[in-house]
């Protein structure tokens, strides 16, 4: 942003001094997760910066943590990170289910009691999260679900429909009702209009909901720790425990992971908003 | 046109009118059935399980049900003086059903909750009462001890005769009902839940603020930029965004501890001395730090989303019309982006007043909130019912604070992202 040649000198300081407080202020935002990476091919067993590491003397770094977290004797690790996802998919095929089709009602004109309705969908959202736990918990023993697999992708079944149904119903506004009208009025079913006509363009707004439910239920700590029993151990449940009871450089090289799948991930969610917005017109 | 013809039928000779009715109904029964899995899914195992937070935080049913009979008999007891014998028979009988099925245990504790000194008088009163003969069990109960002859413990057993209660509300603001039936605070050094309720609050003020301070600055600054510069600084936006916050939480504990980068830094530029590192985990500075940096994005994404929908040439007609660029920023930006502060601060604070992970892992003893007093008492202490009741007085802050969001700005300007 550079400033006009007639620009006053005070006006010259106070910009350099605001571009400078951007500056601290995206430092302060980013920073902490670049720390993770250098300190997770640590070759020993500190947290923090060695002589070598600092010399970038090559003998300081080694994948050692990364070979302990994948090969590691009563490695927690595989069985967390297979559970995770396992949890993570079906909560997002749940969420994304149950939610557009809820969504498609609530777009509707029709749809009697719409502001009490939306306000119930979206109450996972806005109730703090331990109060969640607690009542999922509490559904959940009684249903004897309770360290169960099934109770958990639940669990983020409820937590993962508020993004879903926002997403897609903003998708839907922008919707052209017309073209469905037309479907119906050329002698397609519902159903084959939704597959055919429907759904695929409203599929950016359904899938970035889903990755808000993917993400939502891949790092959920809260609820799972009311729930989770020893077999249903997830990524955070080990990362949490990790951390309080020692900080070993393997949480590094796992926090190193997840920082890559969060920028995959950002990607994708970033491209499907473009494209949607795009596809709606929003000129940007 | 209707007034003159009657009314306008279609084609089958049904009024038009009731037959637009009919499509009416029928499209708003297809728009509920389409909401109603998911509404149903969610009133089954989330809003009935809330309400059943409810019910345990009040229900008191335990000693009204072991005791029914002495309950009953104590109905037209005044509580002046010693119950009458009717009292004494019904309670023996109640007793001795308890010891048969192996309860009294139970009914000592909680006795011995409301009034301290039951334990041992039931134990005594067990063993003797085996030897009971029939009639007169006033008498053979005040023999047994004496504090059995003291009408306040019995007053004690009538307190317990309601059904519900609200004596967890009153513990999660450190007050209880005494003797008198009067409600008042527990000593002073013992009010740790009021503490706690302040400091929730102090914390989540305080982050809010902060988060507002810097998001404001940069918001405005990815807004007016051209849009290739600004698509690479939402990206340090973004990524902490979509990063795991224990990834987050636990590259602050690594910044934050003594040996840590951060205090490297303060003792390289010679603010402190080696010997002497500031400890910044573990209390409430580490919760503020790692607080504002995990929540900033969430103040960020509203500011930006409003601030990108003002045009600039607002700023140049205040110029032009003889502001200096101070005046018409506050005259002209500022009020504009209200509505993005509005959600922004109300986003971080009901995120804020209910954290749990963050203060946990790098709060300490002193960094702590009521998250992690409720999550202690669900899974250490288990009482379930209290955790319940500082579970709901905490949702009942939030909703009273959404609904006042709601009177001043509205719901609907809430974006995500």
């Amino acid at each position: 942003m550079a400033l006009p040649k007639y620009t006053e000198t005070r006006y010259r300081v106070w910009h350099y001094f605001y571009i400078t407080i951007c500056s601290c202020v995206f430092f302060f935002l980013i920073a902490p997760l670049f720390v993770i990476f250098p300190l997770s091919f640590n070759a020993e067993e500190f947290l923090s910066f060695s002589e070598g590491m600092k010399n970038l003397d090559p003998d300081a770094f080694s994948l050692r943590w990364y070979k302990d977290m994948i090969y590691g004797t009563k490695n927690p690790w595989g069985l967390a990170a297979k559970n995770s996802f396992i949890i993570a998919i079906f909560a997002t095929l749940g969420s994304v289910i149950l939610g557009t089709v809820a969504a498609l009602g609530l777009s509707s004109r029709h749809m009697p009691y719409k502001g009490l309705i939306m306000a119930t969908l979206i109450s996972p959202m806005i109730v703090p999260l331990i109060i969640s736990g607690v009542a999922i918990f509490f559904f959940m023993a009684k249903a004897g679900l309770a360290a169960t697999h099934t109770g958990i992708v639940l669990a983020h079944i409820i937590l993962g429909t508020p993004f879903v149904v926002i997403t897609v119903t903003a998708t839907l506004s922008g919707f052209d009702h017309s073209v469905t009208r037309a479907a119906s009025s050329l002698g397609s079913d519902p159903v084959n209009t939704f597959m055919k006509i429907t759904l695929p363009l409203i599929l950016p707004g359904v899938i970035s909901g889903g990755l808000f439910a993917f993400v939502t239920s891949f790092d959920e700590v809260v609820v799972v720790l009311f729930l989770a029993g020893l077999e249903n151990t997830t990524i955070p449940i080990q990362m949490w425990t990790g951390l309080r009871e020692q900080l070993s450089p393997t949480i590094l090289a796992v926090a190193t992971c997840l920082i890559i799948l969060s920028t995959l991930i950002l990607v994708t969610a970033e491209l499907l908003r473009r494209r949607s917005e795009r596809l709606r017109g929003i000129n940007r | 046109m209707s007034s003159e013809t009657g009314k306008i039928l279609t084609t089958d000779g049904i009024p038009l009118e009731v037959s637009l009715k009919k499509a009416e109904r029928k499209n708003k029964i297809k728009a509920f059935l389409l909401v109603a899995p998911l509404l149903l899914f969610l009133l089954i195992t989330y809003i009935f399980p809330i309400g059943d937070m409810l019910m345990r935080s009040v229900d008191d049913k335990m000693v009204t049900e072991m005791l029914p009979k002495t309950f009953k008999s104590m109905e037209k007891w005044d509580g002046k003086e010693l119950p009458p014998e009717e009292v004494f028979e019904s309670f023996y009988l109640d007793f001795q059903k308890l010891v048969e099925e192996k309860r009294d245990g139970k009914l000592s504790t909680q006795l011995n909750y409301t009034k301290n000194g039951f334990k041992s008088i039931l134990k005594k009163l067990r063993r003797k009462a085996k030897n009971f003969e029939e009639g007169n069990y006033k008498e053979q109960i005040m023999a047994v001890h004496q504090r059995w002859a003291d009408v306040e413990y019995w007053r004690a057993i009538q307190r317990r005769a309601p059904a519900y209660t609200s004596q967890k509300y009153l513990k999660g603001i450190d007050m209880y009902k005494n003797e008198e039936g009067n409600i008042v605070s527990v000593e002073e050094d013992r009010r740790i839940h009021r503490i706690l309720w302040l400091r929730t609050l102090e914390i989540a003020f305080f982050v809010t603020l902060l988060c507002f301070l810097m998001a404001y600055p940069i918001a405005h600054l990815l807004a007016t930029l051209p849009m290739k510069y600004s698509n690479l600084l939402m990206i340090c936006v973004l990524l902490p965004f979509w990063t795991s916050l224990l990834v987050r939480t636990a590259s602050w504990m690594i910044l934050l501890q003594q040996q840590g980068v951060v205090n490297d830094f303060f003792v390289m530029i010679g603010l402190v001395a080696d010997d002497s590192r500031p400890e910044m985990m573990f209390n409430k500075t580490g919760t503020y730090v790692a607080m504002t940096q995990i929540l900033l994005p969430f103040m960020v994404l509203p500011l930006y989303s409003v601030m990108k929908t003002i045009s600039p040439s607002l700023m140049r007609a205040g110029k032009s019309l003889g502001g200096t660029p101070f005046v018409a920023f506050w005259k002209v930006y500022f009020p504009l982006t209200i509505p993005g502060i509005g959600a922004g601060c109300l986003l971080v604070f009901i995120l804020a007043i209910g954290y749990y992970i963050t203060p946990a892992l790098v709060g300490g003893a002193s960094g702590t909130l009521i998250s992690n007093q409720i999550a202690f008492h669900m899974k250490s202490t288990l009482d379930w019912s209290f955790a319940s009741a500082m579970g709901l007085m905490l949702l009942a802050g939030v909703l009273a604070i959404y609904w006042v969001y709601n009177k001043l700005v509205g719901v609907d300007n809430i974006k995500l992202g």
